[in-house]
């Protein structure tokens, strides 16, 4: 029972990888471009959905909202004013500036909010659920978490292979020339994808810190580079890698914390990460690049 | 059509492109007239493609204007260049290999409305049977004179009055080169006009109305197709005879 209370757990925590590591395989798909800076998207969405529960007295369900509103036009503000003005740069380019707004993020919330963590209000008031006689008791969060992360999944999925945005944001991960020649709005397009990554983030967030409540300027780094790692173990550009990535190293980071060693968790989910990127260096789901002319 | 031959459809005025310091279209102007077939022929590397690739606005131009139906569309990025009527069926293919046949198709038909669409559809599937058999299939799974198929019909689902096609026979068989320059007659005689860069002189020429030789980023030679086809210089230099 202990083992099925933490795989519980690790598909939990794995779920909200899966949903930070959306937003960073998205973005490299289609803006071709690692946006370090998403991790700290999270804890913006995080402290805000904090500011308007406890400071302005809205609803759970509201504050989430609210933090998932202003997270969206965060991530498409941050693309338009630092990320699109080098669309024609080198790589290297951006990721520095990627990482420099990732300083700057975490530099203004701590001007906002100060260095004091605070602690997150239990929003999610959900009973737990007993299962087998009350043997196995999963949290509120818990189930809470694990449920968004499928309507995500499902809902992600649908948008990307019915609609014409989705298609369309396809084509740009594919091509981005034709996908102009096609009438394609390149540069909207990637704001868009901007403005979902950021939303889910903001929900990653939330989620996060309903379950591990301690929140501060720094909160975004770590479960933002597990799921950049979980990114590339399911293959990066592919987003059903990514779902399955977060929610196996979730699962592996808490099992490795169980059952081997409490301090070596993170060290075995980067071990992992090292085997599968030996024997498939593509990850996962990833596809091994083709040329083709 | 004497009217017509009044204005053309299409004016390219001293075009200037440079990638970075490289200075590929050295002033090049051409014209298009409605129910034309266009050719633009020369060597690798005179600047064919860049001079597609900037009609179209893939590339922006230093200088020069591009006027297509009364409009100057210079500079004005792809995406606002298609809903024109003034389509890109590119270098290479380019088609969306993880795509079906059919979303392909649908994504040609992007800036169009579902009506539009739908009728365009009909007539694509009408054109190329071979594409409605494959409909379900991804397209990085069809063969190559497929591929150029399907190209050419996601051009079509745009619905343009001028379609530009660059090299639509390279690397096919020579059976498949002649299918594509069938269709190329096929959609010239349904009221598209057509601009066509090709290495295969001989092929263009023999369908073209007019041709322009481009070298080293400027035209060197135009005339009507027929007059270069039976010009020494052009013989010796692209027809090899």
């Amino acid at each position: 029972m202990a083992f099925l209370s933490n795989l519980v757990n690790g598909i939990s925590l794995g779920s909200i990888y899966a949903m930070i590591a959306l937003g960073y395989t998205m973005v490299y798909g289609i803006a071709k471009m690692l946006n370090f800076a998403h991790g700290d998207v999270i804890m913006v969405g995080a402290y805000l959905a904090f500011c308007a529960a406890q400071y302005w007295g809205l609803p759970p369900l509201v504050s989430l909202l609210v933090a998932m509103a202003a997270c969206t036009v965060l991530g498409m503000t941050i693309e338009k004013l630092a990320y699109a003005p080098l669309r024609q740069a080198t790589s290297l380019a951006v990721l520095i500036t990627a990482i420099g707004m990732s300083y700057l993020l975490q530099n203004l919330a701590l001007l906002i909010w100060g260095a004091n963590p605070k602690v997150f209000p239990d929003l999610i008031s959900l009973d737990s659920l007993h299962l087998f006689g009350g043997e196995l008791v999963i949290k509120g969060a818990t189930v809470v978490t694990i449920a968004a992360n499928i309507v995500i999944m499902v809902v992600l999925t649908l948008f990307i292979n019915r609609t014409k945005m989705g298609k369309a944001m396809r084509c740009v991960s594919e091509d981005r020339g034709a996908a102009e020649l096609m009438g394609i709005n390149v540069n909207r397009t990637i704001s868009m994808t901007f403005a979902i990554g950021s939303c889910l983030a903001a929900v990653a967030g939330f989620l996060l810190c309903s379950s591990y409540p301690m929140l501060q300027p720094t909160t975004g780094s770590m479960p933002g580079i597990k799921a950049f790692t979980a990114a590339v173990f399911g293959g990066i550009g592919s987003i059903p890698g990514a779902m399955i990535g977060g929610i196996l190293l979730g699962v592996i980071e808490i099992l490795g914390k169980a059952y081997v060693s409490t301090e070596l968790g993170d060290a075995i989910v980067f071990a992992v990460l090292i085997i599968v990127l030996l024997v498939r260096p593509t990850g996962l789901l990833g596809k091994p690049m083709r040329e083709k002319v | 059509m004497t009217e017509t031959r009044q204005t053309p459809m299409l004016q390219v005025s001293d075009l200037q492109v440079y990638y970075g310091a490289i200075h590929a279209i050295k002033g090049v102007s051409l014209e298009v007239y409605e129910d034309e077939i266009v050719t633009l022929i020369g060597a690798n590397g005179a600047g064919k493609s860049t001079t597609l690739n900037t009609i179209a606005g893939l590339l922006k131009p230093k200088s020069g204007s591009v006027v297509f139906e009364g409009k100057s569309i210079g500079g004005l990025g792809a995406s606002k260049i298609v809903p024109n009527g003034l389509c890109l069926c590119p270098e290479g293919r380019r088609v969306f290999q993880q795509m079906t046949v059919r979303e392909n198709l649908e994504m040609g038909g992007y800036c169009r409305t579902a009506a539009e669409n739908a009728e365009a559809l009909a007539d694509v599937f009408g054109r190329f049977p071979r594409l409605k058999e494959r409909e379900r299939q991804v397209a990085g799974t069809l063969s190559g004179g497929e591929q150029q198929m399907l190209a050419m019909a996601r051009a079509l689902m745009s619905r343009p009055r001028l379609l530009m096609l660059d090299e639509p026979s390279m690397g096919l068989a020579p059976i498949l080169v002649e299918q594509i320059f069938d269709i190329i007659q096929e959609l010239h005689r349904s009221g598209v006009t057509i601009l066509l860069v090709e290495q295969n002189a001989q092929m263009a020429l023999s369908v073209a109305d007019r041709a322009y030789v481009l070298e080293t980023g400027t035209i060197t030679m135009s005339g009507p197709a027929e007059e270069l086809l039976h010009n020494d210089a052009v013989r010796r230099a692209y027809l090899g005879n």
